[in-house]
């Protein structure tokens, strides 16, 4: 097992090599078929702390800690907003790190994360801070992709949606400038381009990537469609955003002009961006990929905790 | 020491302390506020503004009479004015003699312009925190939420 996982904060997915993740990615194949519950983790507390809520995230990560054994506590939703009107995150941080062996956070502000890391002696993952980093996710999207494909190297990818705000499209980019994909586009509306940062750091990286308006300019050419949702109150004007809506709804009717072997990945939950005729066809990789949630967090969690 | 340059107004030597010369004209105010310089030290402080340079056409100079800048202090005022030259002066006589540099980390000179940054969330105990990812043209990108804030974002961001 590898050391570098070992007491380690999980911030963002650029923290990682992509040797990192190979290590991760075979640890993880060990969990995929185990169904019983394993001690690895016994006698260690995992806190979550969702500041901002999530119920996917936050039970991924609860079923992996006690599927290794780990004891959880979590303070959610309400919870976590009436003790944020009180006292300061730092001082919650503080009480949980007192109490557990890792934390795992989820916040509206960017940062929120990596504060928290410097301010626990305890091993910190981030679950989501405000429009920034989503590591996790990006690992289990890496993941699915190499589970799929048996590489991540090489393909077309096109990412859809909300490239400004939505952290799992920007975190999913970035974890694609660890390896060396043939093509990467970004497809949204002008107004939901990627940050200026994050161009920047794609174009230090090297990453080979271009930015489009429509899905169907590139349809034929890709391998991979990773598809986010465009929040309607990211638009000012409503008549604007059902201009667009229409063209970043993900149908069957499009998915079939392009190669028979492309697969849809989504982070979910999803509303109406991909329509229910997806669902059963075999582009859909999503709710294979939200599976696969459970074996990365729990090769994460006990890495981390140094219980290899 | 620039007082040849200087022909409509007489300022004295100081004998000890920090000149601050070459300040693009206009700047001089700012500079004195990212140094957290309010006026209510009782330092002896001469400012110049808009006096005629050889280099610049017209600049600012600052004197500070009995305080001698840190290094760290000097570097701050490089996110303002690129071409000041800083002279600690003792006895008279320029001592040492630099230019301003921007700082790798500049921490807790501005506030980070994203309104969702940690760094400003309401009574959290934490320093907002740059690195210079470039410095011409200038660039700092928040450590925190990664923003990256130019030359000219700096006078609004001065958090002093
Ligand atoms: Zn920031």
């Amino acid at each position: 097992m590898s050391a570098k996982f070992m007491f380690r904060d999980i911030i963002s997915i650029l923290d990682f090599t992509r040797e990192d993740l190979e290590t991760l990615f075979e640890f993880a194949d060990r969990f995929i078929k185990i169904n019983e519950k394993l001690e690895i983790l016994k006698g260690k507390i995992v806190a979550l702390a969702f500041f901002e809520p999530s119920t996917r995230t936050r039970l991924s990560f609860e079923v992996a800690a006690k599927k290794l054994g780990a004891d959880v506590i979590s303070i959610v939703g309400e919870e976590a907003s009436s003790i944020a009107k009180g006292e300061s995150f730092a001082d919650t941080i503080r009480m949980l790190d007192s109490y557990s062996d890792l934390i795992v956070v989820r916040h509206r502000f960017e940062g929120a994360a990596k504060y928290a890391a410097e301010i626990a002696e305890k091993p910190v993952i981030n679950a989501g801070d405000g429009r920034q980093h989503h590591p996790t996710q990006a690992m289990i999207d890496l993941y699915t992709i190499k589970k799929l494909f048996g590489e991540i190297d090489g393909l077309t990818y096109a990412v859809l949606g909300d490239l400004r705000y939505g952290r799992a499209a920007t975190s999913f980019i970035y974890g694609l400038t660890l390896y060396k994909p043939k093509k990467v586009y970004l497809v949204s509306p002008p107004q939901l381009r990627i940050r200026d940062e994050v161009r920047r750091e794609l174009i230090d990286r090297g990453l080979v990537f271009e930015e489009k308006n429509s899905i169907l300019e590139v349809i034929e050419e890709i391998d991979v469609l990773y598809v986010t949702r465009i929040q309607k109150e990211r638009f000012p004007d409503p008549v604007e955003y059902e201009k667009v809506r229409g063209s970043y709804i993900v149908t069957l009717g499009m998915l079939m002009k392009g190669k028979p072997h492309l697969k849809v990945l989504h982070p979910l939950p999803k509303v109406d961006e991909i329509d229910y005729s997806v669902d059963n066809s075999k582009y859909a990789a999503y709710f294979y990929q939200a599976k696969l949630g459970i074996p990365i967090r729990m090769a994460l969690l006990s890495l981390v905790l140094g219980a290899g | 020491m620039p007082s040849g340059e200087v022909h409509t107004l007489i300022v004295p030597k100081i004998l000890e302390g920090t000149v601050i010369d070459h300040i693009p004209a206009g700047k001089a105010l700012e500079i004195l506020k990212v140094l957290g310089i309010s006026g209510q030290e009782g330092l002896r402080i001469a400012v110049l503004m808009n006096v005629e340079s050889k280099k610049l056409g017209k600049k600012d100079i600052i004197k500070i009479e009995k305080k001698k800048l840190t290094v760290d202090e000097v570097n701050v005022i490089a996110l303002i004015a690129p071409t000041a030259t800083i002279n600690i002066i003792e006895n008279f006589i320029v001592v040492e003699k630099f230019k301003a540099r921007v700082p790798d980390v500049v921490e807790n000179i501005i506030k980070c312009p994203n309104p969702t940054c940690i760094t400003n969330k309401d009574r959290e105990p934490l320093k907002s925190r740059f690195r210079t990812i470039s410095r011409e043209p200038l660039l700092l990108q928040c450590d925190y939420c990664g923003v990256i804030v130019t030359r000219d974002d700096i006078p609004r961001l001065i958090r002093r």
